[in-house]
């Protein structure tokens, strides 16, 4: 996983609520048994006026100008402000993984559903949770001034407006510790093999139908 | 000290080890694999190296692309082909368990799992789905996790969780007759919002709880995570020890006895502390419709379509404006007047035997009374969750109570429910679905989705518009 420490970069807004992972990635591009080339095909059904299917060449499809991330002031655009319940509905991993490739690393919103919110961070992508008016406040700002910036900064947990002013954020210790250090979760938890197969152990004796072999019934 | 809520107890009895960071190291007894969400996972596995650390704990079957037609000349689309196959072949290599496309047991990965005895009481579950909070119905730790988590789970048997909150909603009193498990849920949703159960574990009680099937239960569960908790689950009582006697993959004999033992502790304790309780009356209920794009959209079928205008909050009042736009409905519309021109009753939530059965006795009355599925409805289909609710279904002559009313009766799968298949809505077509999900394009770019229970979804084909079944 690539790790994340600092980032300065445009603010695309996302403003609706209960944005969901069907929007993100409509599920025609689940079909795809790769991780990547995810990116053209994010909020598809939004961002292209014609119905995409996988494996189109995305740059010939006619866009929708209304919506907001073909708006030329936001190309480039690598934080997205959201409103709340960003990321509700299935677990597809393919939503940050179309987030990602697409260039977005962090999301701000007053809330985040939690499987997608666990998904970000095993893909190098900060969801940053604020409170709903400061969230507010800052739709006003990217709305009201072009080329709007904010400065992300991980290990001091803060965001600095265009103006100075800091927003200090909350992150879980560990999500943070991953996330700064790019580090591998299956690799961490092979550490503790002995750990797994001595609870194995514990756990046969005291419920050994958990370990039967599955289909024999036996 | 309190005692225990039933999530503290299967938290507690899988903690391998406390990382000391607010997180734990948390042991995965049952891994459900779909084709969907694991391929990337298998191949992570494959770049570095590793194998599933513990064969026997996964059950795997192809269900979101299969083709609910004919299905011996094999998957028509040669994308979703390739899915279905590389799981097979990622089964085979590794020496999982899969009910492939033309087992008899194969079918909706949350369907099978119980019905095979695959997910056992006091277990955790895990599958890539959100929907894996179905299988929490049987006192199990259930939920839904992405693909990298897979990949763990696979590697290691393990992941590491952060414990959520506990919640209880309790549902008083009891259900009027045609007021189903599926109401009860969508009702929950309709009153605690869809991000009401956000990093909680939801633990449903109540009498009108205790009074479900275990299929009821397990539709409860299933939608825990459209009210925004990842687990939702139920105590074991007699109804959960009696469904998984005698299931193949259950222990028998002295085996089952002992287990029982440990299951029947499978309860919140009388003084145990939740951190969030609400509680709703069942006597109140009346069978539920959604009017608009999120499943929190609801209200009940004698009620009319709500008006953005009077909503106070501004976000929301948006929200319900853009839903109506896409809905195509105006304010104040009787929901039992809106017409619909498909009905899909299948998925996940409902396509178990006595979902099927419940819709089946509203199409035998149509039959009785001289009706079939109206003139102004194009599609009617059913879609059993397995291929071996269908035979229990055909043994039960369903079949042909559906197909003399006009209805579809199709092979099992997710179908409609997404579509990723070829069963889906055309633009501005309108449904009346039992599945769990009405967003925007999830039944097909430009769809529209009403969610309702099995019985609701059979008036409406018949009528050619929602009804009250609760009225007749
Ligand atoms: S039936 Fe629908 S909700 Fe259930 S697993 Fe399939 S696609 Fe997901």
């Amino acid at each position: 996983m690539e790790k994340f420490t600092t980032l300065d970069a445009i603010v695309a807004p996302m403003d609706r609520p209960n944005v969901d992972t069907d929007a993100i990635i409509p599920k025609q591009f689940l079909k795809s048994i790769k991780r990547t080339g995810f990116g053209p095909n994010l909020f598809d059904e939004w961002r292209y006026l014609d119905h995409g299917e996988p494996g189109q060449d995305c740059s010939t499809r006619p866009l929708n100008p209304d919506f907001v991330l073909n708006q030329p002031r936001y190309q480039g655009a690598q934080i997205l402000l959201a409103r709340e319940n960003f990321g509700c509905g299935s677990s597809r991993e393919h939503a940050p993984w179309a987030l990602l490739d697409y260039g977005f690393r962090v999301i701000i919103a007053p809330s985040f559903a939690d499987i997608f919110y666990n998904n970000c961070f095993k893909n190098g992508i900060l969801p940053i949770v604020l409170d709903a008016e400061i969230v507010d406040q800052l739709f006003r700002e990217v709305e009201a001034s072009e080329g709007y910036r904010l400065k992300v900064d991980l290990e001091a947990q803060t965001i600095t407006r265009p103006d100075g002013t800091v927003i200090p954020f909350e992150v879980d210790e560990f999500r943070k510790h991953r996330l700064l250090n790019g580090l591998d979760d299956i690799g961490l938890t092979l550490q503790h093999a002995d750990e797994i197969r001595a609870y194995e152990e514990r756990r046969k004796q005291e419920a050994p139908w958990l370990f039967s072999a599955g289909a024999s019934g036996e | 000290m309190a005692g225990k809520t039933l999530y503290d107890k299967l938290w507690d009895s899988h903690v391998v080890r406390d990382n000391g960071d607010g997180t734990a190291l948390i042991y995965i007894d049952r891994h459900l694999v779909h084709e969907v969400t694991s391929p990337q996972a298998f191949e992570g596995l494959r770049l570095a190296g590793r194998t599933p650390w513990r064969v026997d704990a996964n059950l795997a079957t192809p269900d979101h692309n299969v083709p609910t037609t004919d299905r011996s000349h094999g998957i028509a689309d040669p994308v979703s082909r390739l899915q279905v196959e590389t799981l097979d072949r990622n089964c085979a290599e590794f020496g999982i368990t899969e009910f492939t496309m033309n087992d008899p047991r194969q079918g909706i990965v949350h369907v099978i799992g119980p019905e095979q005895g695959a997910t056992l009481p006091g277990m955790t579950v895990v599958c890539g789905d959100s929907h894996t909070s179905t299988h929490g119905a049987f006192g199990a730790l259930a939920f839904g996790i992405g693909t990298s988590e897979v990949e763990h789970v696979l590697a290691t048997q393990c992941l590491v969780l952060k414990k959520s909150q506990a919640m209880l909603v309790k549902v008083n009193g009891q259900a009027a007759p045609g007021v189903t498990a599926k109401d009860i849920v969508l009702a929950i949703i309709g009153e605690i919002g869809t991000a009401g159960g956000t990093g909680y574990a939801i633990e449903f009680g109540g009498e009108a709880i205790r009074a479900l099937s275990m299929e009821g239960r397990m539709t409860v569960c299933n939608m825990a995570i459209e009210a925004g908790a990842r687990a939702g689950m139920v105590a074991v009582d007699d109804t959960t020890i009696d469904y998984v006697r005698g299931r193949p993959w259950a222990p028998r004999g002295e085996m089952f006895e002992r287990a029982e033992a440990t299951w029947r502790d499978l309860h919140s304790d009388a003084d145990a502390r939740f951190d969030r309780v609400v509680e709703i009356d069942a006597g109140d209920l009346r069978p539920q419709v959604t009017w608009g794009t999120s499943p929190e959209m609801v209200v009940p079928v004698d009620a009319r379509v709500p008006d953005p205008a009077e909503e106070a909050d501004a976000v929301k009042r948006e929200g319900m404006q853009r839903a109506l736009a896409y809905m195509d409905l105006k304010p104040g519309t009787p929901i039992t007047d809106i017409a619909v021109d498909k009905v899909f009753i299948g998925s996940c939530t409902n396509s178990r035997i006595e979902d099927l059965r419940a819709a089946a006795a509203v199409a035998q009355q149509a039959i009785d009374a001289g009706r079939k599925v109206a003139d102004n409805v194009r599609l009617a289909m059913v879609v059993p969750g397995s291929g071996l609710v269908k035979q229990q279904a055909e043994a039960e002559g369903l079949d042909a109570v559906f197909r003399a009313a006009g209805f579809e009766w199709r092979e099992p799968g997710c179908s409609m429910c997404l579509a990723m298949n070829a069963d889906r809505l055309e633009p501005g077509e309108r449904c009346a679905s039992t599945s769990n999900r009405n967003f925007e394009g999830r039944q097909g770019q430009g769809g529209r989705t009403h969610l309702v229970s099995p019985a609701m979804a059979a008036a409406a084909a018949i009528h050619g518009h929602f009804v009250d079944i609760t009225e007749r």
